[in-house]
């Protein structure tokens, strides 16, 4: 018998050898209580979170909590099937009109989760014979979605506007084509140019998916995403989104206003042959997302949270992901896995959790510590955490 | 020469860059194997290649792709 485990060898060495050096197992964090949206009981220590991706801070908003438990009460834990089959409760379809709101569109389908949402759409959408045109630093998910399809796939060089014109050019103009877009890419926290992405795919005759997980919330006057704060509402057919960052619960979306879009129902194969969401989460979700539409001042202190910590790192001497902070995730780039877990290590014990990333999930092989902030984090919240990253960064050598 | 040793050599200056170990290029030669680059480089390479003959390489063609000699011959077939 061949043991199929053989192949993960190199990973499993290479991880036993990062853990015998003492250091704590970057991936295995517990968090044992949960005290708000930006703190959490870690080994017995107080932490402050700043690796959730939970920008708008809605995980414990009385309101959202009180929808949950209502819905726990009247409709049970579970939904126990699909979406196309027993799925579909009221709280379903409220949760879609909710998104519809919010919007301004047409049309919502609603996923179990983010992940699939991609999967469904993309799969979906491109059939043999189309292309799907994608930047280089996509999302798992949209690979997967890509994989998961029978069209042909492209990549394009990370946000490069003249790649993507090149690319367009050379394939067959009577194919169908869905240029996959990011508002926000979250390895770096770096914004695509969309007007010009948009005008180069319009150019070619392409239909244009956008993926805004992590700009929904607090980009543009509705906080949509980053494609509504540029202007491209009107030329993006798709938009994807998830209830796992801003929304604060589980599950994910897409919202169009072409006329056909409710026959990716029976189409979208991770939206059919999987059980649909609890009701207690769509819910919460529903809840959150009217919420997150009268939500101008959470915006207003994220946007300043984000902007604090960038500058304050960069004056430090850390090396950061962007010039600027162009979104609410903060990337610390270091030279390497020991490195990066030595700096995580040395946050966590001062009491902060951050997100480690490392390749295969970073561009141009980065290894990374990323921060993403919440609407929620107070200015005490931040000046402590800039005083952990000072000292820690110091101890480890990071910074001089 | 003919167009497919004309395709090699171009191949081959392409592959230069990306060759840090200086192994002789022959249509065996190995991307993964012999020349050990990653993802992430064969991605940089597919993209110079696609420039320089102004093609496209689908993800779905790379994956079929393993030797320098098959890359020649899908060169060869996308320029017609």
């Amino acid at each position: 018998m061949v043991d199929l485990f053989t192949k993960f060898d190199p990973l499993i060495n290479e991880r036993e050898a990062l853990l015998a050096t003492g250091v704590r197992d970057p991936y295995g964090i517990v968090m044992d209580k949960v005290l708000s949206p930006t703190e959490a009981m870690v080994n017995g220590k107080r932490t402050i979170l700043l690796g959730t991706y939970n920008y708008m801070g809605m995980t414990f908003d009385p309101d959202v909590i009180a929808a949950g438990k209502a819905a726990l009460d009247k409709f049970g834990s579970g939904t126990t099937g699909s979406r196309v089959l027993n799925g579909t409760y009221a709280g379903h379809k409220d949760c879609e009109d909710a998104l519809k709101e919010y919007y301004g569109v047409d049309h919502a389908i609603v996923f179990s989760t983010g992940y699939q949402a991609n999967l469904g759409m993309i799969s979906g959408l491109a059939g043999k014979g189309d292309y799907i045109i994608l930047d280089a630093d996509s999302h798992a998910s949209i690979y997967d979605g890509c994989a998961m399809g029978k069209a042909e796939v492209v990549r394009f060089r990370h946000n490069s506007v003249e790649d993507l014109d090149k690319r367009l050019g050379r394939l067959p103009a009577e194919a169908g084509k869905l240029v996959v877009l990011e508002g926000v890419y979250s390895m770096l926290g770096d914004v695509a140019p969309l007007p010009e992405m948009v005008k180069v795919a319009k150019k070619h005759g392409a239909m244009i998916l956008c993926d805004e997980a992590h700009g929904m919330g607090f980009f543009g006057p509705n906080g949509r995403g980053v494609y509504e704060e540029m202007g491209c509402e009107k030329d993006i057919d798709f938009v994807v989104g998830t209830f796992s960052k801003s929304v604060g619960t589980v599950g994910g979306f897409c919202v169009s206003n072409h006329p056909k879009f409710e026959v990716m129902r029976l189409v979208a194969r991770p939206y059919i042959f999987t059980a649909s969401l609890p009701p207690s989460v769509v819910a919460t979700a529903a809840t959150s997302i009217r919420k997150l539409m009268h939500a101008g001042e959470k915006r207003a202190h994220l946007w300043k949270n984000s902007k604090r910590l960038h500058q304050g790192l960069r004056d430090m001497g850390y090396k950061l992901g962007t010039d600027t902070a162009q979104s609410a995730i903060i990337a610390v780039i270091l030279t390497d896995m020991a490195q990066a877990v030595s700096l995580w290590q040395g946050l966590l014990e001062a009491g902060l959790y951050v997100n480690t990333a490392r390749p295969p999930a970073t561009p141009a092989g980065m290894f990374l510590l990323r921060c993403s902030l919440c609407a929620e984090h107070t200015d005490e919240q931040v000046g402590e955490i800039l005083g952990m990253f000072e000292r820690a960064g110091r101890a480890t050598g990071v910074i001089p | 020469m003919s167009d497919r040793d004309e395709i090699f050599e171009t191949v081959a200056e392409q592959i230069a860059p990306f060759n840090k170990k200086g192994i002789k290029l022959t249509d065996a030669t190995t991307f993964a194997g012999d020349l050990e680059w990653d993802s992430l480089t064969v991605m940089d390479f597919v993209a110079a290649i696609e420039d320089e003959f102004d093609i496209i390489i689908t993800m779905n063609m790379q994956a079929e792709i393993e030797t320098v000699g098959q890359l020649v011959d899908a060169v060869a077939k996308l320029k017609d």
